[in-house]
């Protein structure tokens, strides 16, 4: 009896400790962004383009790469959702019986989820030469989209996979076909979930830094297409940070700053929208 | 007796486990059949190889014939929908659609275009009042099916499923979720509606198919020990397990 009450305490503690750490790692990332990059942030920072280059220069903002990271990272998501949403839904809808090929689908994922971006850097790199293309915002696209996928369709796989068996027997037997239920009843059974999934998404391509490497470029311009390289935010702190120039250095933490408020402002505009939609969800 | 279905011969294994044994039974039309069995007998199965919901789930194999409107259901080239069209379901729990309470009622109708705008809300409102459910949700149609209470969405399921115009209604204990009140208004709704349609409900409650049964099948252990008229089944018992099951010897 005395050993289970130790156990009890022992396992307690863990894991107060474990969310005491978590929190107050986050806390203290948070902290040191804002200390370290709201003394450098002014509205020049994000309404303009650098001044004198992104690596030695002290004037200007960095707007380009604020612009570069939306259109890489919406871009991305978009093409990614293209292909994503369909997988997602013909895996739970569709192959639904075929219980040993899903599972086999999902370790793949899982394997294509655990490579480093850095690799998916290097093989939109081969796609660029086999293609003909220079680093430009359609490169870094297509290789982000690569590199996202199967995220976004393992992601949305979970989401779908909390649709009850009797939901799905329900809306058969009302005669409509699994393309009807898909789209009619699954999607609107787990909008919520589907939201967060496809922004998880979307964090993890603005967020990336080593895909974009040797597809997007660099520049100090805003691009006016998709053939023109691009800059980004994480790659504007990667140089910035290794500016040899103090000012510089901390420009990276007011461009850190700005990208996590980027991804707060997304993160709190899907949960409002998937609030909206929850409430037709049926709960089980 | 007119039959409405006929079940010849019907084998069903999941992998190598036999779950339907050789079933040799008729349903007869404007009655309600209750398939009666302890848990785990097959009876769900049965109830849902009858709209080839079985098609959902891996390694199901069903041999044998399902006559329906002299249709052989399980070798058709006819389309699974317009199968399924036929029957309306009714599950152990309600499944309202995740959309609102006028929604769940059109979606049927919509998947196979009938009626304009106008028609259509005068399905729903027919179909609603059909159970009863008009008066109390008449002001909130448009608000999320979600909300109602769990005996109202068991009805909501039904209008839905009525609303298809299906000829036979297929519950798997739609009763063993609710409260006794609206199990009550089940019954008695399944009561009127046998005029109109054929019933087949699974029940594992013995009072249950007594209050409301027109004709049983008892099944037990994936074969079906006996069937017939309820007022013989209950009277007059043929078989040893009958007798055995309704003394109440086993559940």
């Amino acid at each position: 009896m005395k050993i289970k009450k130790t156990e009890e305490i022992i396992f307690k503690a863990l894991m107060y400790i474990s969310v005491a750490f978590i929190t107050s790692s986050l806390f203290l990332i948070v902290l040191s962004i804002f200390y370290k990059g709201l003394p450098s942030m002014s509205w020049e920072m994000i309404s303009q383009t650098p001044k004198g280059g992104f690596y030695f220069g002290k004037e200007g903002g960095i707007l380009n790469a604020i612009i570069g990271s939306l259109y890489l990272s919406i871009g991305a998501t978009i093409i990614a959702m293209l292909f994503g949403i369909p997988i997602a839904l013909f895996i739970n809808v569709y192959l639904k019986k075929y219980n040993r090929f899903v599972n086999g689908i999902r370790f793949f994922l899982d394997i294509l989820w655990g490579i480093p971006s850095i690799v998916y850097g290097a093989f939109g790199f081969t796609i660029m030469i086999m293609l003909g293309i220079k680093t430009s915002l359609l490169a870094g696209i297509i290789t982000v989209s690569i590199f996202i996928l199967p995220i976004m369709v393992r992601a949305l796989d979970e989401v779908l996979k909390t649709v009850p068996n009797g939901l799905f027997e329900a809306s058969l037997s009302l005669g409509s076909t699994r393309t009807e239920t898909a789209f009619k009843v699954f999607i609107r059974q787990t909008v919520p979930g589907l939201a967060t999934a496809i922004l998880l998404s979307f964090g993890r391509a603005i967020g990336d830094a080593a895909s974009v490497l040797f597809t997007t470029g660099y520049t100090d311009h805003i691009p006016t297409s998709i053939m023109q390289p691009t800059a980004t935010l994480p790659l504007a702190i990667f140089f910035q940070l290794g500016s040899p120039i103090e000012e510089v250095r901390c420009r990276a933490y007011s461009s850190a700053l700005i990208l996590t408020i980027i991804i707060l402002l997304i993160s709190v505009i899907s949960r409002y929208i998937s609030s909206k939609y929850n409430k037709h969800r049926i709960k089980f | 007796m007119n039959s409405k279905i006929d079940i010849i011969n019907l084998n069903l294994f999941i992998g190598k486990q036999q779950i339907l044994k050789n079933i040799n039974v008729q349903i007869p039309e404007n009655k309600i059949t209750v398939i009666l069995g302890p848990s785990g007998c097959g009876k769900t199965t049965l109830l849902k190889s009858l709209n080839r919901l079985t098609d959902l789930y891996e390694d199901v194999k069903v041999q044998g014939k399902i006559i329906i409107d002299n249709e052989d259901i399980l070798n058709t080239k006819l389309d699974v929908t317009t199968i399924r069209k036929k029957m309306g379901l009714l599950a152990q729990r309600p499944y309202p659609l995740p959309m609102s309470i006028f929604k769940n009622i059109a979606y049927g109708l919509k998947i196979s275009n009938r009626g304009n705008k106008k028609a259509l809300s005068l399905r729903v409102e027919h179909n609603l009042k059909q159970v009863n459910l008009w008066d109390e949700v008449k002001d909130r149609l448009h608000s999320p099916a979600s909300r109602l209470s769990i005996g109202q969405q068991q009805r909501l399921c039904l209008a839905r499923g009525l609303a298809v115009d299906p000829e036979i209604i297929l519950a798997d204990e739609p009763t063993s979720a609710l409260d006794p009140i609206s199990s009550q208004a089940i019954e008695q709704k399944f009561i009127e509606l046998k005029q109109q349609y054929t019933v087949v409900m699974v029940t594992h409650i013995l009072r249950q198919a007594r209050r409301i049964a027109d004709y049983v099948i008892f099944m037990y252990l994936g074969e079906v020990v006996e069937f017939g008229d309820a007022e013989d089944f209950f009277n007059n018992p043929k078989e040893e397990r009958t007798k055995a099951y309704l003394k109440g010897s086993f559940n």
